[in-house]
């Protein structure tokens, strides 16, 4: 039942996303029966359209003309099978995301790519596994994002350490770590305000927050969660590549993917930053964040229902 | 910068075919499809970019290039003139309605920054001598309300909501409201939405039915990938937009978005968000857009830019002395001082021709501390010094950097980047009249 309840709401969520891009790959097989130049081309075209940039399409697209070339693929449909497959191997078998408790997660990402409801609907993830689930509202700078978070504690039923806006975000952070310690909380969530990757000064802020958490907290076990938006385009690798320099990212959170973006910009982060997908964002549901699972991502790409 | 990456990748790319006194179409050929994988990576639109480089070629390979002496330049004066005809000519500018209140509705997926720039938008227009009113029409996020709340306060801007009423019923009732206040611009901020949600976009449609919004404006995140123009598209097809105003684009993106959506939909794009702060809003202008994607620098930005913050009169006399090479150490200084209220270092070096912010900035040099430094070594100058550099010998540079508590080194260096500064203006000057005289050259050639 829990299976098929995931695989049915990834699937549900990521409809609009495979609708694009397979009904375009869809006519594409119809009108080619077999492998030429202009199906490949066409293949690369649609690669391009689903944001998995220049460079990363180049290679799948090698690959692929490496192998129709090795195994002598005539047929155009068995093309998507070895897309399917390249694509995965760059994605890689993921090993099952399990923390260990007590669990630090810092949150961060650039403004506006659904932090904050990530974290909401993370909380509600662990507190409906038995967990005790504490919020940090770290956002001290953008108007009423504390009280943002608030509703969303409110609503998953869960705790919160929060100061005024404007305050010291590590200040906050330092502060409910030690709530976290004391009250045996066993995830604690940590929001941060949304910063452009390119600002030095919030970028040492958010270098300062890791540290303490280092610092105070060394017995959990930390995960610096990079929420990106799947409508961003290769800028999300740039992103990702400074967000990991300053604070070691160790796992991706995709959101919006229920729009009509493809979040293929994943596949190019993998491929070269080699940083995991952890959770993907499907909706604006309390439920709508669901672990990623490549296999199932791809299926839900490029199959039919 | 936003475009800094596209603006190298293409400069590289056309660089090859300048000082080539003849073109095969093969050279063409190999530069446009630099020019096309550029363009990509800058998330221009898949369809844009087949089209722009189609375009380019055709002119590129056609009697303009063979009948000219300098055919590469001839090259990336078409590109230039393709880019700056893709975002849309010239500057477009809001619909003022004949009989007050104008109406303003912001609309935009999740995250794209509509409430924080309708906050921006109203802080605008209330310097411009207006009277704007904001209205709280996000009745789904948490606490959408009080953050508008809170920006209205901030560029003091009142701030109507009826808490998590019916958007529809909310609108109306402002407009009664405002007309009662003679409020003369009524900005709108709805919730975030995603084009394919049926509903909210009907609430959208009702929305505009009940207030006939005098203009629809689309926020839209800089970063967006190719799906920018399916977004564009949706919003345009039920609702019929004004314009766009483009956020985020004090990052890194190259903002290839930009070039899309006017393309793609016709609408132009009004504003650009470039900070945090609520003052930065601008209005966009293609042509300017064009020339700094091309690294021709921005000089007309620079000069507003020291207008908003310094006097007139100063100003013009900046930009005199900039055209005529008659800039000293001591303007240098009081720009220094005057420097703060323009903005970071990084932007304002980033409109100036030919300059690659990047790389000066991972080189260190566009350290603000060393502004610092400067202003201690010049003031450590005498008159005459400061006019007339070149007096400066050893025993004078001993004394400056005794007396700045600096290093002979550091005064070495503040002298050479001034002079290099000069010769770029200068450079600039001479762009600027070889325009007049009909003939481009670029600086980067």
């Amino acid at each position: 039942m829990e299976r098929k309840g995931f695989f049915g709401r990834l699937k549900e969520g990521l409809s609009k996303t495979r609708k694009n891009i397979t009904e375009k790959m869809d006519q594409l097989f119809k009108y080619h029966n077999e492998v030429d130049d202009e199906l490949l081309d066409e293949l690369e075209e649609l690669l391009i359209l689903a944001d998995v940039g220049v460079s990363t399409t180049t290679k799948l697209m090698d690959k692929i003309r490496e192998r129709v070339k090795a195994e002598r693929i005539r047929e155009a449909q068995k093309v998507r099978h070895v897309l399917k497959e390249e694509i995965i191997a760059i994605l890689g078998e993921q090993e099952e995301f399990n923390p260990r408790y007590p669990a630090v997660f810092l949150v961060v990402g650039v403004n506006g790519v659904g932090k904050t409801t990530t974290i909401g609907k993370l909380a509600h993830m662990y507190q409906k596994q038995g967990k005790r689930v504490l919020m940090a509202a770290g956002d001290t700078f953008r108007a009423a994002a504390i009280e943002q978070l608030e509703i969303w504690a409110n609503r998953v039923g869960c705790q919160i350490v929060r100061h005024t806006e404007g305050s010291d975000a590590a200040a906050v952070v330092f502060d409910a770590v030690q709530a976290a310690k004391s009250r045996g909380i066993d995830v604690l969530i940590c929001d941060t305000a949304g910063r452009l990757h390119t600002k030095k000064n919030l970028m040492n802020e958010l270098e300062k927050i890791n540290r303490i958490i280092d610092r105070e907290y060394p017995e959990a076990h930390k995960e610096v969660f990079l929420v990106l938006d799947a409508t961003t385009g290769q800028n999300a690798v740039s992103q990702a590549k400074m967000f990991k320099e300053k604070v070691d990212v160790t796992g991706i959170i995709l959101t919006k993917l229920d729009g009509t973006a493809k979040g293929g910009i994943i596949i190019a982060i993998k491929s070269e930053l080699g940083i995991p997908i952890r959770f993907i964002g499907v909706g604006e549901g309390l439920d709508d964040l669901q672990r990623f699972d490549a296999q199932a991502f791809v299926d839900a790409l490029f199959d039919e229902v | 910068m936003a475009f800094e990456g596209l603006t190298g990748k293409l400069q590289a790319a056309l660089k090859k075919l300048t000082g080539k006194g003849k073109l095969s179409e093969k050279d063409v050929k190999e530069a446009m499809r630099e020019v096309r994988l550029a363009l990509l990576e800058a998330d221009v639109n898949f369809v844009v970019v087949k089209d722009l480089v189609k375009k380019i070629t055709e002119r590129a390979v056609g009697q303009e290039i063979m009948q000219s002496l300098t055919p590469g330049q001839q090259v990336i004066k078409i590109v230039n003139e393709e880019l700056t005809a893709l975002m849309g000519g010239t500057q477009s500018k809001v619909n003022m309605a004949p009989n007050p209140p104008t109406v303003i509705m912001m609309v935009g997926l999740q995250g794209s920054g509509k409430t924080t720039t309708a906050g921006k938008l109203a802080g605008y227009f209330k310097k411009q001598g207006k009277n704007p009113m904001l209205v709280a029409c996000d009745i789904y996020r948490p606490a959408a309300i009080k953050q508008l709340q809170v920006v209205g306060q901030k560029v003091g801007v009142p701030v109507f909501e009826r808490g998590q009423k019916d958007p529809v019923q909310i609108a109306s009732e402002a407009l009664e409201f405002a007309r009662k206040e003679q409020r003369d611009i009524v900005i709108i901020d709805t919730a975030g939405r995603l084009h394919i949600n049926e509903e909210l976009m009907e609430e959208l449609s009702k929305l505009k039915s009940q207030v006939k919004p005098h203009e629809i404006l689309l926020v839209v995140d800089a970063m967006t990938g190719q799906d920018a123009v399916n977004v564009a598209k949706s919003f345009d097809e039920r609702l019929g937009l004004d314009g766009v105003i483009l956020t985020k684009l004090d990052g890194d993106t190259r903002g290839g978005a930009a070039l899309s959506i006017k393309a793609v939909t016709g609408k132009p794009i009004k504003f650009i968000g470039t900070g945090e702060k609520l003052e930065d809003l601008e209005p966009f202008h293609p042509d300017r857009m064009a020339s700094r994607i091309l690294g021709m620098g921005d000089i007309l930005t620079l000069i507003e830019k020291a207008q908003a913050s310094i006097d007139e009169k100063k100003a013009q006399e900046l930009e005199r002395k900039l055209r005529e090479q008659q800039f000293t150490l001591e303007d240098f200084l009081d720009q220094l001082q005057q420097l703060k209220n323009m903005g970071s270092l990084t932007d304002i070096i980033g409109m100036l021709p030919g300059v690659d912010v990047q790389k000066l900035s991972a080189a260190g040099a566009l350290n603000e501390k060393e502004l610092v430094k400067a202003e201690a070594i010049i003031q450590s100058m005498t008159p005459e010094e400061r006019r007339n550099p070149s007096i400066i010998n050893a025993s004078r540079k001993k004394r400056i950097a005794a007396g700045s508590g600096t290093t002979i080194q550091d005064v070495n260096r503040l002298l050479k980047s001034f002079e290099q500064f000069r010769k770029m203006m200068k450079q600039v000057s001479s762009i600027e009249k070889a325009m007049k005289r009909g003939r481009f050259r670029f600086p980067f050639l």
